[in-house]
Protein backbone atom coordinates (compact mmCIF):
# COMPACT_ATOMS: atom_id res chain seq x y z
CA UNK A 1 0.00 0.00 0.00
CA UNK A 2 1.34 3.43 -1.03
CA UNK A 3 0.28 6.38 1.72
CA UNK A 4 0.77 10.32 0.93
CA UNK A 5 2.49 11.99 3.70
CA UNK A 6 2.88 15.85 4.31
CA UNK A 7 6.33 16.05 6.60
CA UNK A 8 5.30 18.57 9.38
CA UNK A 9 9.39 18.70 10.07
CA UNK A 10 9.97 22.03 9.07
CA UNK A 11 8.02 24.73 7.46
CA UNK A 12 9.12 23.21 4.13
CA UNK A 13 6.37 20.37 4.57
CA UNK A 14 7.71 17.91 1.91
CA UNK A 15 5.41 15.55 0.22
CA UNK A 16 6.23 12.24 1.30
CA UNK A 17 5.45 8.98 -0.68
CA UNK A 18 5.76 6.07 1.84
CA UNK A 19 5.38 2.29 1.20
CA UNK A 20 3.67 0.41 3.61
CA UNK A 21 4.01 -3.04 4.33
CA UNK A 22 2.25 -5.08 7.95
CA UNK A 23 1.29 -1.41 9.34
CA UNK A 24 5.38 -0.22 8.65
CA UNK A 25 7.11 2.10 6.66
CA UNK A 26 9.49 -0.25 3.77
CA UNK A 27 10.49 3.40 1.68
CA UNK A 28 9.87 6.67 1.57
CA UNK A 29 10.30 9.22 -0.99
CA UNK A 30 9.93 12.96 -1.70
CA UNK A 31 11.99 14.07 1.64
CA UNK A 32 14.57 16.22 1.05
CA UNK A 33 16.21 15.26 4.33
CA UNK A 34 16.51 12.69 7.14
CA UNK A 35 13.54 14.24 9.03
CA UNK A 36 10.90 13.41 6.53
CA UNK A 37 12.34 9.85 6.56
CA UNK A 38 12.10 9.46 10.70
CA UNK A 39 8.95 11.26 10.29
CA UNK A 40 7.24 9.16 7.82
CA UNK A 41 8.27 5.86 9.64
CA UNK A 42 7.12 7.43 12.97
CA UNK A 43 4.26 8.06 11.81
CA UNK A 44 3.28 5.24 9.86
CA UNK A 45 3.88 2.89 12.78
CA UNK A 46 3.16 5.14 16.20
CA UNK A 47 2.44 8.51 14.88
CA UNK A 48 3.83 11.71 18.00
CA UNK A 49 3.11 14.84 18.02
CA UNK A 50 4.73 17.83 20.46
CA UNK A 51 1.83 19.60 22.20
CA UNK A 52 1.48 23.26 22.95
CA UNK A 53 -0.93 24.72 25.36
CA UNK A 54 -1.61 26.76 28.48
CA UNK A 55 -1.75 25.99 31.98
CA UNK A 56 -3.30 28.38 34.38
CA UNK A 57 -2.34 29.79 37.11
CA UNK A 58 -5.44 30.49 40.24
CA UNK A 59 -6.16 33.51 39.54
CA UNK A 60 -6.64 32.08 35.63
CA UNK A 61 -3.55 34.30 34.28
CA UNK A 62 -2.49 31.64 31.00
CA UNK A 63 1.44 30.31 30.91
CA UNK A 64 2.31 28.83 27.69
CA UNK A 65 3.85 24.99 28.20
CA UNK A 66 4.95 22.21 25.74
CA UNK A 67 5.95 18.46 26.37
CA UNK A 68 9.34 18.42 26.44
CA UNK A 69 8.62 15.20 24.34
CA UNK A 70 6.61 14.22 21.43
CA UNK A 71 3.71 12.40 23.02
CA UNK A 72 1.35 9.56 21.21
CA UNK A 73 -0.89 11.60 19.06
CA UNK A 74 -4.10 9.82 20.21
CA UNK A 75 -2.89 10.83 23.99
CA UNK A 76 -2.86 14.26 22.88
CA UNK A 77 -6.62 15.62 24.40
CA UNK A 78 -5.75 13.67 27.50
CA UNK A 79 -2.35 15.51 27.79
CA UNK A 80 -3.92 18.45 27.87
CA UNK A 81 -6.89 17.56 29.86
CA UNK A 82 -3.87 17.12 32.41
CA UNK A 83 -2.29 20.13 31.80
CA UNK A 84 -5.63 21.93 32.47
CA UNK A 85 -5.81 20.01 36.00
CA UNK A 86 -2.82 21.11 36.83
CA UNK A 87 -2.30 24.98 38.35
CA UNK A 88 1.03 26.66 38.42
CA UNK A 89 2.44 29.69 40.40
CA UNK A 90 4.00 32.29 39.80
CA UNK A 91 6.62 33.71 39.34
CA UNK A 92 7.79 31.34 36.62
CA UNK A 93 11.00 30.72 34.83
CA UNK A 94 10.87 29.52 31.25
CA UNK A 95 11.81 25.71 31.05
CA UNK A 96 10.47 25.20 34.72
CA UNK A 97 8.65 21.58 34.92
CA UNK A 98 5.34 21.69 35.75
CA UNK A 99 4.41 18.50 34.93
CA UNK A 100 6.72 15.44 35.44
CA UNK A 101 4.46 12.84 33.53
CA UNK A 102 1.69 13.80 31.06
CA UNK A 103 -1.44 11.40 31.03
CA UNK A 104 1.07 8.51 31.63
CA UNK A 105 2.89 9.54 28.65
CA UNK A 106 5.92 9.50 30.73
CA UNK A 107 6.84 13.09 29.17
CA UNK A 108 7.00 15.87 31.04
CA UNK A 109 5.28 19.76 30.18
CA UNK A 110 7.90 22.83 30.77
CA UNK A 111 6.90 26.39 30.94
CA UNK A 112 7.69 28.14 27.44
CA UNK A 113 7.86 31.77 29.02
CA UNK A 114 9.07 33.70 31.96
CA UNK A 115 6.04 35.35 33.42
CA UNK A 116 5.88 37.18 36.81
CA UNK B 1 15.25 67.16 23.18
CA UNK B 2 16.98 63.65 23.34
CA UNK B 3 19.47 62.70 20.85
CA UNK B 4 19.98 59.16 20.47
CA UNK B 5 22.18 57.57 17.34
CA UNK B 6 19.62 54.73 16.64
CA UNK B 7 16.03 54.67 17.53
CA UNK B 8 14.68 51.08 16.83
CA UNK B 9 10.55 51.51 16.32
CA UNK B 10 8.97 48.11 17.91
CA UNK B 11 10.73 45.52 20.34
CA UNK B 12 9.26 42.25 18.49
CA UNK B 13 11.49 40.17 16.05
CA UNK B 14 12.67 42.16 13.96
CA UNK B 15 13.25 45.27 16.25
CA UNK B 16 15.05 43.33 18.26
CA UNK B 17 17.46 41.32 16.18
CA UNK B 18 18.24 45.19 14.21
CA UNK B 19 18.99 46.62 17.59
CA UNK B 20 21.16 44.03 18.75
CA UNK B 21 22.89 43.94 15.35
CA UNK B 22 23.98 47.56 15.78
CA UNK B 23 24.97 47.33 18.98
CA UNK B 24 27.32 44.33 18.20
CA UNK B 25 28.60 47.06 15.10
CA UNK B 26 29.70 49.20 18.41
CA UNK B 27 26.54 51.79 18.24
CA UNK B 28 26.06 52.21 22.04
CA UNK B 29 23.96 55.43 21.79
CA UNK B 30 20.53 53.38 20.81
CA UNK B 31 16.79 53.04 22.18
CA UNK B 32 14.48 50.33 21.70
CA UNK B 33 10.56 52.21 21.71
CA UNK B 34 7.41 49.37 22.38
CA UNK B 35 4.15 50.33 22.90
CA UNK B 36 3.56 46.78 24.75
CA UNK B 37 4.88 46.27 28.22
CA UNK B 38 7.23 43.67 27.35
CA UNK B 39 9.56 42.58 24.44
CA UNK B 40 8.73 39.94 22.03
CA UNK B 41 5.96 41.57 20.30
CA UNK B 42 3.47 38.62 18.54
CA UNK B 43 5.87 36.05 19.50
CA UNK B 44 4.36 36.05 22.84
CA UNK B 45 1.28 35.09 21.77
CA UNK B 46 2.25 32.39 19.39
CA UNK B 47 2.85 29.59 21.73
CA UNK B 48 3.10 26.87 19.18
CA UNK B 49 6.80 25.37 18.08
CA UNK B 50 8.25 25.80 14.30
CA UNK B 51 9.65 28.81 14.80
CA UNK B 52 14.15 28.87 15.44
CA UNK B 53 15.06 26.03 12.92
CA UNK B 54 17.25 28.07 10.78
CA UNK B 55 18.83 30.74 13.38
CA UNK B 56 18.88 27.98 16.31
CA UNK B 57 18.48 24.57 14.34
CA UNK B 58 16.08 23.82 17.29
CA UNK B 59 12.46 24.15 17.08
CA UNK B 60 11.24 26.62 20.01
CA UNK B 61 7.94 28.27 20.50
CA UNK B 62 7.31 31.92 19.95
CA UNK B 63 7.72 33.04 23.73
CA UNK B 64 11.12 30.87 23.87
CA UNK B 65 12.64 32.34 20.27
CA UNK B 66 11.85 35.71 21.76
CA UNK B 67 13.10 35.09 25.05
CA UNK B 68 16.47 34.34 24.15
CA UNK B 69 16.47 37.54 21.44
CA UNK B 70 15.07 39.71 24.81
CA UNK B 71 17.93 37.97 27.50
CA UNK B 72 20.30 39.14 24.53
CA UNK B 73 18.93 42.79 24.64
CA UNK B 74 19.47 42.62 28.10
CA UNK B 75 22.91 41.23 28.09
CA UNK B 76 23.90 43.39 26.15
CA UNK B 77 22.62 46.23 28.24
CA UNK B 78 20.31 47.96 25.03
CA UNK B 79 18.07 50.70 26.75
CA UNK B 80 14.44 49.60 25.62
CA UNK B 81 11.06 52.28 26.88
CA UNK B 82 8.08 50.09 26.92
CA UNK B 83 4.76 51.35 26.99
CA UNK B 84 5.95 53.64 24.76
CA UNK B 85 3.60 54.47 21.70
CA UNK B 86 5.54 56.31 18.84
CA UNK B 87 2.93 58.62 17.21
CA UNK B 88 4.98 60.93 14.34
CA UNK B 89 8.08 60.25 12.41
CA UNK B 90 9.48 63.33 9.93
CA UNK B 91 11.92 62.81 7.23
CA UNK B 92 14.44 63.94 9.00
CA UNK B 93 14.25 61.76 11.83
CA UNK B 94 12.56 63.41 14.63
CA UNK B 95 10.49 60.68 16.75
CA UNK B 96 7.51 61.88 18.63
CA UNK B 97 7.05 59.60 21.27
CA UNK B 98 3.99 59.12 24.14
CA UNK B 99 4.37 56.97 27.03
CA UNK B 100 2.91 57.27 31.17
CA UNK B 101 6.28 58.82 32.32
CA UNK B 102 7.67 60.90 30.03
CA UNK B 103 4.07 62.48 28.67
CA UNK B 104 4.45 63.32 24.68
CA UNK B 105 7.98 63.95 23.73
CA UNK B 106 10.10 64.80 20.68
CA UNK B 107 14.26 63.26 20.46
CA UNK B 108 16.24 63.15 17.67
CA UNK B 109 18.14 60.84 15.66
CA UNK B 110 20.88 59.77 13.29
CA UNK B 111 19.34 56.81 12.29
CA UNK B 112 16.00 55.05 12.24
CA UNK B 113 15.28 51.56 11.86
CA UNK B 114 11.09 50.59 11.29
CA UNK B 115 10.41 47.42 12.63
CA UNK B 116 6.39 48.04 13.26
CA UNK B 117 5.26 44.31 11.88
CA UNK B 118 1.86 43.93 10.51
CA UNK B 119 -1.55 43.60 11.26
CA UNK B 120 -4.51 41.81 10.19
CA UNK B 121 -7.06 41.98 7.83
CA UNK B 122 -9.94 43.52 9.27
CA UNK B 123 -13.85 42.32 8.71
CA UNK B 124 -14.34 46.01 7.34
CA UNK B 125 -11.73 45.35 4.64
CA UNK B 126 -13.41 42.10 3.25
CA UNK B 127 -17.26 43.10 2.36
CA UNK B 128 -19.08 40.21 3.85
CA UNK B 129 -23.09 41.20 4.21
CA UNK B 130 -25.04 40.87 7.63
CA UNK B 131 -25.09 42.70 10.43
CA UNK B 132 -21.89 43.66 13.11
CA UNK B 133 -23.34 40.64 15.56
CA UNK B 134 -20.63 39.91 18.45
CA UNK B 135 -18.88 36.77 17.61
CA UNK B 136 -16.48 37.97 14.66
CA UNK B 137 -12.74 37.92 15.80
CA UNK B 138 -9.50 38.20 13.67
CA UNK B 139 -7.66 34.68 13.95
CA UNK B 140 -4.72 36.79 16.01
CA UNK B 141 -7.35 38.60 18.41
CA UNK B 142 -8.90 35.16 19.12
CA UNK B 143 -5.07 33.63 19.93
CA UNK B 144 -4.03 36.87 21.87
CA UNK B 145 -7.47 36.16 24.11
CA UNK B 146 -6.75 32.37 24.32
CA UNK B 147 -3.31 32.47 24.97
CA UNK B 148 -2.90 35.56 26.98
CA UNK B 149 -5.69 36.36 28.69
CA UNK B 150 -6.88 32.36 29.03
CA UNK B 151 -10.34 33.64 27.35
CA UNK B 152 -12.15 30.84 25.42
CA UNK B 153 -14.20 32.97 22.49
CA UNK B 154 -16.54 30.61 21.39
CA UNK B 155 -17.49 26.84 21.01
CA UNK B 156 -18.58 26.50 17.79
CA UNK B 157 -16.12 27.90 15.27
CA UNK B 158 -16.01 28.60 11.24
CA UNK B 159 -12.60 30.07 10.62
CA UNK B 160 -12.57 31.96 6.88
CA UNK B 161 -9.00 32.36 5.24
CA UNK B 162 -6.13 29.64 5.37
CA UNK B 163 -3.65 32.07 6.52
CA UNK B 164 -1.19 30.37 9.05
CA UNK B 165 -3.07 32.08 11.60
CA UNK B 166 -6.28 30.78 11.12
CA UNK B 167 -5.24 26.69 10.25
CA UNK B 168 -2.94 27.18 13.88
CA UNK B 169 -6.52 28.53 15.72
CA UNK B 170 -8.07 25.87 14.58
CA UNK B 171 -5.87 23.25 16.70
CA UNK B 172 -5.82 25.65 19.34
CA UNK B 173 -9.18 26.44 19.45
CA UNK B 174 -10.16 22.36 19.40
CA UNK B 175 -7.42 21.71 22.26
CA UNK B 176 -9.48 24.18 24.31
CA UNK B 177 -12.19 22.28 23.57
CA UNK B 178 -14.38 23.96 20.82
CA UNK B 179 -15.58 22.47 17.60
CA UNK B 180 -14.75 23.97 14.13
CA UNK B 181 -16.76 23.14 12.06
CA UNK B 182 -14.74 24.13 8.67
CA UNK B 183 -11.99 26.79 6.95
CA UNK B 184 -12.97 28.31 4.05
CA UNK B 185 -10.54 29.39 1.77
CA UNK B 186 -11.35 31.96 -1.26
CA UNK B 187 -7.86 30.92 -3.71
CA UNK B 188 -8.09 27.29 -5.00
CA UNK B 189 -5.52 26.43 -2.80
CA UNK B 190 -4.27 27.15 1.12
CA UNK B 191 -2.31 30.67 1.50
CA UNK B 192 -0.96 28.79 4.96
CA UNK B 193 2.06 26.17 5.56
CA UNK B 194 1.36 22.76 4.38
CA UNK B 195 2.55 21.57 7.53
CA UNK B 196 0.10 23.64 9.20
CA UNK B 197 -2.66 22.09 6.93
CA UNK B 198 -1.71 18.81 8.18
CA UNK B 199 -0.86 19.04 11.54
CA UNK B 200 -3.85 21.88 12.32
CA UNK B 201 -6.21 20.73 10.22
CA UNK B 202 -5.76 16.87 9.06
CA UNK B 203 -4.96 15.49 12.55
CA UNK B 204 -8.56 16.92 13.94
CA UNK B 205 -10.53 16.24 10.96
CA UNK B 206 -11.24 19.66 10.40
CA UNK B 207 -12.66 20.13 6.66
CA UNK B 208 -10.36 22.87 4.38
CA UNK B 209 -12.85 24.29 2.12
CA UNK B 210 -11.05 25.39 -0.94
CA UNK B 211 -12.97 27.92 -3.16
CA UNK B 212 -15.04 28.62 -0.99
CA UNK B 213 -16.20 32.41 0.80
CA UNK B 214 -18.73 33.02 3.78
CA UNK B 215 -21.38 35.07 1.90
CA UNK B 216 -23.67 35.96 4.83
CA UNK B 217 -23.31 36.43 8.54
CA UNK B 218 -26.69 35.44 10.60
CA UNK B 219 -27.46 37.00 13.47
CA UNK B 220 -27.85 40.42 14.97
CA UNK B 221 -26.45 40.82 18.44
CA UNK B 222 -24.86 37.71 18.64
CA UNK B 223 -23.54 35.49 15.88
CA UNK B 224 -25.76 32.35 15.17
CA UNK B 225 -24.37 31.27 12.14
CA UNK B 226 -22.37 31.91 8.66
CA UNK B 227 -23.20 31.34 4.76
CA UNK B 228 -20.61 29.52 2.63
CA UNK B 229 -20.85 29.36 -1.13
CA UNK B 230 -18.64 28.04 -3.70
CA UNK B 231 -16.78 30.91 -6.03
CA UNK B 232 -16.26 30.38 -9.58
CA UNK B 233 -12.77 31.46 -10.91
CA UNK B 234 -13.34 34.96 -10.92
CA UNK B 235 -14.15 34.51 -7.10
CA UNK B 236 -17.62 35.06 -7.30
CA UNK B 237 -19.95 33.30 -4.92
CA UNK B 238 -22.24 30.28 -7.28
CA UNK B 239 -25.92 30.71 -6.71
CA UNK B 240 -27.40 27.29 -5.49
CA UNK B 241 -24.12 25.91 -3.91
CA UNK B 242 -24.82 27.92 -0.34
CA UNK B 243 -24.78 25.75 2.72
CA UNK B 244 -25.34 27.05 6.41
CA UNK B 245 -23.07 26.37 8.98
CA UNK B 246 -24.11 27.17 12.78
CA UNK B 247 -21.75 28.84 14.91
CA UNK B 248 -20.98 31.32 17.72
CA UNK B 249 -17.29 32.63 16.57
CA UNK B 250 -16.11 33.33 12.80
CA UNK B 251 -12.17 33.82 12.77
CA UNK B 252 -10.87 35.78 10.22
CA UNK B 253 -7.12 34.83 8.91
CA UNK B 254 -7.58 36.74 5.57
CA UNK B 255 -4.17 38.24 5.14
CA UNK B 256 -1.74 40.65 6.90
CA UNK B 257 -0.82 43.98 5.93
CA UNK B 258 2.52 45.65 7.39
CA UNK B 259 1.54 48.50 9.78
CA UNK B 260 3.25 51.57 8.25
CA UNK B 261 1.36 54.80 9.43
CA UNK B 262 4.73 56.06 10.49
CA UNK B 263 6.35 55.60 7.33
CA UNK B 264 3.49 57.44 5.53
CA UNK B 265 3.36 60.24 7.75
CA UNK B 266 7.64 60.48 6.96
CA UNK B 267 6.59 60.67 3.76
CA UNK B 268 8.15 57.25 3.26
CA UNK B 269 7.67 56.04 -0.67
CA UNK B 270 5.48 52.65 0.21
CA UNK B 271 5.02 49.56 -1.92
CA UNK B 272 1.29 49.32 -3.74
CA UNK B 273 2.58 45.69 -3.81
CA UNK B 274 3.78 44.79 -0.16
CA UNK B 275 2.42 47.36 1.59
CA UNK B 276 5.56 47.89 2.63
CA UNK B 277 8.69 50.87 1.82
CA UNK B 278 10.44 50.43 -1.12
CA UNK B 279 14.18 49.56 -0.26
CA UNK B 280 16.61 49.44 -2.00
CA UNK B 281 19.70 46.29 -1.35
CA UNK B 282 20.83 47.93 2.30
CA UNK B 283 17.19 47.69 3.33
CA UNK B 284 17.18 51.94 3.46
CA UNK B 285 13.46 53.24 2.59
CA UNK B 286 13.00 56.18 0.77
CA UNK B 287 13.97 58.38 3.61
CA UNK B 288 17.70 58.83 4.07
CA UNK B 289 18.98 56.97 7.13
CA UNK B 290 15.48 55.12 7.88
CA UNK B 291 15.64 51.27 7.14
CA UNK B 292 12.52 48.71 7.79
CA UNK B 293 12.66 45.19 8.63
CA UNK B 294 10.41 42.41 9.04
CA UNK B 295 6.82 42.44 8.67
CA UNK B 296 6.22 46.16 8.09
CA UNK B 297 8.84 45.63 5.10
CA UNK B 298 6.85 42.52 3.64
CA UNK B 299 5.28 40.14 5.62
CA UNK B 300 6.94 36.92 6.39
CA UNK B 301 6.10 33.41 7.11
CA UNK B 302 9.14 32.63 9.25
CA UNK B 303 10.27 34.70 11.64
CA UNK B 304 13.84 33.13 11.33
CA UNK B 305 13.71 35.27 7.95
CA UNK B 306 12.62 38.29 9.65
CA UNK B 307 15.86 38.17 12.14
CA UNK B 308 17.86 37.48 9.32
CA UNK B 309 16.75 40.31 7.35
CA UNK B 310 16.41 42.53 11.05
CA UNK B 311 20.28 41.91 11.42
CA UNK B 312 20.80 43.71 8.02
CA UNK B 313 19.11 46.25 8.49
CA UNK B 314 20.55 47.15 11.80
CA UNK B 315 23.96 46.64 10.49
CA UNK B 316 23.42 48.53 6.99
CA UNK B 317 22.06 51.20 9.86
CA UNK B 318 25.34 51.34 12.12
CA UNK B 319 27.52 51.58 9.05
CA UNK B 320 25.39 54.84 7.59
CA UNK B 321 25.90 56.15 11.35
CA UNK B 322 29.61 55.47 10.91
CA UNK B 323 29.49 57.06 7.75
CA UNK B 324 29.50 55.22 5.43
CA UNK B 325 29.47 57.18 2.58
CA UNK B 326 25.83 57.31 0.39
CA UNK B 327 24.75 55.12 -2.30
CA UNK B 328 27.09 54.90 -5.11
CA UNK B 329 25.89 55.64 -8.82
CA UNK B 330 22.74 54.82 -10.40
CA UNK B 331 20.05 52.23 -9.24
CA UNK B 332 18.89 49.40 -11.32
CA UNK B 333 15.48 48.58 -10.72
CA UNK B 334 14.37 45.25 -9.57
CA UNK B 335 10.78 44.07 -11.18
CA UNK B 336 8.53 41.44 -10.89
CA UNK B 337 8.42 39.08 -13.94
CA UNK B 338 5.72 36.21 -14.93
CA UNK B 339 4.83 34.39 -11.91
CA UNK B 340 6.32 36.79 -8.81
CA UNK B 341 4.31 39.14 -7.12
CA UNK B 342 6.83 41.39 -5.76
CA UNK B 343 10.53 41.63 -4.84
CA UNK B 344 12.59 43.07 -2.06
CA UNK B 345 14.50 44.95 -2.57
CA UNK B 346 12.82 47.27 -5.33
CA UNK B 347 16.21 48.33 -6.78
CA UNK B 348 19.51 47.80 -6.00
CA UNK B 349 22.70 49.95 -5.85
CA UNK B 350 25.74 47.59 -7.80
CA UNK B 351 28.12 49.83 -6.73
CA UNK B 352 27.31 49.43 -3.31
CA UNK B 353 27.24 45.74 -2.97
CA UNK B 354 29.92 44.75 -0.72
CA UNK B 355 29.73 40.70 -1.46
CA UNK B 356 26.20 39.63 -2.31
CA UNK B 357 22.31 40.74 -2.45
CA UNK B 358 19.26 38.71 -0.78
CA UNK B 359 16.50 39.04 -2.97
CA UNK B 360 12.73 38.40 -1.01
CA UNK B 361 9.77 37.73 -3.38
CA UNK B 362 6.28 35.56 -3.03
CA UNK B 363 5.47 33.70 -6.16
CA UNK B 364 1.77 33.88 -7.64
CA UNK B 365 0.58 30.83 -7.65
CA UNK B 366 1.46 27.02 -7.78
CA UNK B 367 4.26 26.05 -9.59
CA UNK B 368 5.41 22.73 -9.80
CA UNK B 369 8.77 21.85 -11.59
CA UNK B 370 10.09 25.52 -11.83
CA UNK B 371 12.70 27.19 -11.88
CA UNK B 372 13.14 30.72 -10.45
CA UNK B 373 15.51 33.04 -12.93
CA UNK B 374 16.69 36.61 -12.38
CA UNK B 375 18.22 38.06 -15.67
CA UNK B 376 18.69 41.54 -17.13
CA UNK B 377 18.05 41.68 -20.34
CA UNK B 378 19.31 38.45 -22.32
CA UNK B 379 22.03 38.13 -19.58
CA UNK B 380 21.06 35.65 -17.27
CA UNK B 381 22.56 35.80 -13.82
CA UNK B 382 20.57 33.69 -11.67
CA UNK B 383 18.71 29.88 -11.88
CA UNK B 384 16.96 27.41 -9.11
CA UNK B 385 15.38 24.77 -9.47
CA UNK B 386 12.48 23.86 -7.48
CA UNK B 387 9.95 20.74 -6.97
CA UNK B 388 7.46 23.16 -5.83
CA UNK B 389 7.18 26.85 -5.26
CA UNK B 390 4.09 28.09 -3.19
CA UNK B 391 2.95 31.48 -2.68
CA UNK B 392 2.49 31.06 1.31
CA UNK B 393 6.38 30.25 1.19
CA UNK B 394 8.23 33.73 0.93
CA UNK B 395 11.53 32.56 -1.40
CA UNK B 396 14.87 33.77 -0.36
CA UNK B 397 17.72 34.06 -3.38
CA UNK B 398 21.17 35.28 -2.54
CA UNK B 399 23.19 36.94 -5.92
CA UNK B 400 27.28 36.99 -5.14
CA UNK B 401 28.20 41.14 -6.63
CA UNK B 402 30.33 38.87 -9.26
CA UNK B 403 27.01 38.29 -10.93
CA UNK B 404 25.90 42.14 -10.74
CA UNK B 405 29.30 43.35 -12.93
CA UNK B 406 28.45 43.99 -16.17
CA UNK B 407 24.50 44.79 -16.27
CA UNK B 408 22.52 47.46 -17.24
CA UNK B 409 19.04 48.03 -17.70
CA UNK B 410 16.33 46.49 -15.56
CA UNK B 411 16.74 42.99 -13.08
CA UNK B 412 13.75 40.71 -13.60
CA UNK B 413 12.82 37.84 -11.67
CA UNK B 414 10.67 35.43 -12.56
CA UNK B 415 9.54 31.84 -12.49
CA UNK B 416 9.88 29.46 -15.53
CA UNK B 417 7.59 26.69 -16.29
CA UNK B 418 8.59 23.38 -17.33
CA UNK B 419 8.13 22.88 -20.51
CA UNK B 420 5.19 19.83 -20.60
Amino acid sequence: MTRELTCIGCPMGCTLTVEVENGEAVSVTGNTCKIGENYAKTEISAPVRAVTTTALTAEGIPVPVKTAQNVPKDKIFQVVEHIKRTTVTLPIKLGTVILEDAAGTGVSVVATKSVG
Amino acid sequence: MREFELVVIGGGPAGMAAAIAAKKKGIDDLVIFERDDRLGGILNQCIHNGFGLHTFKEELTGPEYAERYADQVCELGIPCELGTMVLDITNDKEVTILSRERGVETVRAKAVVLAMGCRERPRGALGIAGFRPQGVYTAGTAQKLVNCEGVVPGKEVVILGSGDIGLIMARRMTLEGAKVRAVVELMPYSSGLKRNIAQCLDDYGIPLMLSHTVIDIKGKDKLEGVWVATVDERNAPIEGTEEYFPCDTLLLSCGLIPENELSRSAGIELSPLTGGPTVDESLETGAEGVFACGNVLHVHDLVDFVSEESVRAGENAAEYIKGKPASIGEPVAVKPGSGVRYTVPSKIYVESVTDSVHIRFRVTGVYKSAAIVVSCGDNEIFRKRGRIFVPSEMQDIVIKKDKLADISGEIEVRVEEAEK
